[in-house]
């Protein structure tokens, strides 16, 4: 145990995910050896991060003014919503450079064996989104686990009566891997999902 | 730090850390075994898609103790080495929405009545049962997840009497029921604020308990939804706490969807 400040700094460290004590100890006392300006730095950020950054109310993406950047850029084809769970996929989608409509951010998939169901996300945020008949494809985004299934599944069935063209993410094989090691529902579905070959 | 190897039925994933998940299964001779499984949330993982809730497969866990002597102090988790699949039975359902919310039913009622590392083979074997019948599609999907809380209640030692009168053992029938009473109560032991089910519903909750489906299958929309509620009220009353994934059951689908004839309303 050490004194006052330093150990409050070890503990709030701790809390953070993935920080164990020893981690917990080992950043307090790099912070401890920081320049001030550095420090100063760092805390101010996250006071802005706090303050500042607030979810965007068309998307639910992080954001720094009532609307995010996706959703303010006229360039952005608004006939096309990709929905992910978390705003960190809205990254990763990004990174793709293959997507150039629009984004909703559920904020979780639904989980009943969590108590998760479909009024715990913004699933009415979306419907809303696509009754003014804009919205011409909704890609499902959801991860590609048992959850983000009966998730993109539940959306899909009340999308149906809306005209809107459905899409889900493929799944299959990775990149680079061995196919004596895919799973058998992995390779399933990349089976069912196969394409002619031009 | 021996390695042991059993077959299981994944009933409930949990995040950890960067890319591993907590994996609670239910297996057949060494009960309810959380564990880890390392990396499982990357997309290279080999294992990861057959980890799944409502996945049935054969599993090799490295244990922290050996397996045959009772665990001595803090220990951590057990860890995944390899899995092979026997059934993804959750992959096929979570496509159906209705029948997912009731594969979630099932998995959280089979975590709530078992305690890890007491090997509890009848429910494990109406887990399998029940998940295989729903992918099947053998009954209406309501059915079979009433009949699988019947006779896992009655496997826990909670079966409700459905005959005698669960205070006096008067033989019956008797028409009144309380939850609270353990089941269908004569008229001198009524409790106040009893339900009054019909006939043909505790005659319903005989069938799923006994597994005739003949009878059962023919049963009316009314006798199926008292006896959804029974069944469920009485879980719950045992159990002290409800089911989280109860309230989210799809019911007007997953009876739509039941009839082997019509297809799922899902797509």
């Amino acid at each position: 145990m050490y004194e006052g400040p330093v150990q409050d700094l070890i503990d709030e460290l701790g809390r953070l995910p993935g920080i164990g004590p020893k981690s917990a100890q080992r950043i307090a006392f790099h912070l401890l050896a920081t320049e001030p300006a550095d420090v100063e730095r760092l805390a101010s950020t996250l006071r802005r991060v706090k303050d500042e950054v607030r979810f965007c109310r068309i998307c639910g993406n992080v954001a720094e003014d009532d609307e995010c950047r996706i959703c303010r850029d006229p360039r952005r084809d608004p006939a096309a919503i990709c929905v992910v769970e978390e705003p960190k996929d809205v990254v990763a989608v990004e990174r793709t450079r293959e997507f150039r409509g629009r984004y909703h951010v559920l904020g979780g998939a639904i989980s009943p064996i969590d108590g998760i169901g479909p009024d715990d996300l913004r699933v009415r945020e979306l419907m809303t989104r696509l009754a003014d008949g804009t919205v011409t494809e909704l890609i499902l985004a959801t991860d590609p686990n048992l959850e983000g299934e009966a998730t993109a599944t539940y959306l899909a069935r009340l999308v149906k009566p809306m005209d809107i063209t459905v899409t889900r993410l493929a799944s299959g094989l990775p990149v680079g891997g061995d196919l004596e090691y895919a799973d058998e529902v992995t390779l399933g579905r990349a089976f069912s999902g196969r394409r002619t070959v031009d | 730090m021996p390695l042991y190897r059993d077959d299981a039925v994944v009933l409930r994933v949990h995040k950890l850390g960067e890319a591993d998940r907590i994996i609670t299964m239910l297996t057949r001779r060494h009960g309810r075994v959380r564990a880890v499984g390392k990396g499982v949330r990357r997309t290279t993982s080999r294992f990861g898609a057959r980890l799944e809730p409502g996945s049935h497969i054969d599993v090799q866990l490295h244990s922290r103790h050996d397996p045959e002597q009772p665990p001595v102090g803090a220990r951590g988790l057990d860890i995944v080495t390899q899995t092979e699949s026997l059934g993804s039975y959750g992959a096929q359902l979570a496509g159906d929405y209705a029948r997912w919310t009731i594969v979630s039913v099932i998995c959280e009622t089979a975590e709530r009545l078992t305690e890890e590392g007491e090997p509890s083979l009848r429910l494990y074997l109406l887990v399998v049962g029940a998940l295989r019948a729903l992918v099947e599609r053998q009954h209406d999907p309501q059915l079979i997840l009433d009949a699988f809380l019947i006779r896992s209640m009655s496997a826990a030692g909670w079966e409700p009497a459905l005959t005698e009168c669960a205070k006096c053992d008067a033989p019956g029938p008797h028409a009144a029921f309380h939850v609270g009473a353990g089941g269908a109560v004569c008229e001198s032991c009524r409790p106040p604020g009893s339900a009054r089910p019909q006939r043909a519903t505790v005659q319903l909750m005989r069938d799923l308990l006994d597994a005739n489906w003949t009878s059962a299958d023919t049963s009316e929309p009314g006798p199926r939804r008292e006896a959804s509620g029974l069944l469920a009220a009485h879980l719950q009353w045992h159990l002290e706490r409800g089911l989280r994934a109860l309230p989210l059951v799809d019911r007007a689908a997953a009876v739509t969807a039941g009839s082997p004839d019509l297809p799922a309303v899902a797509p």
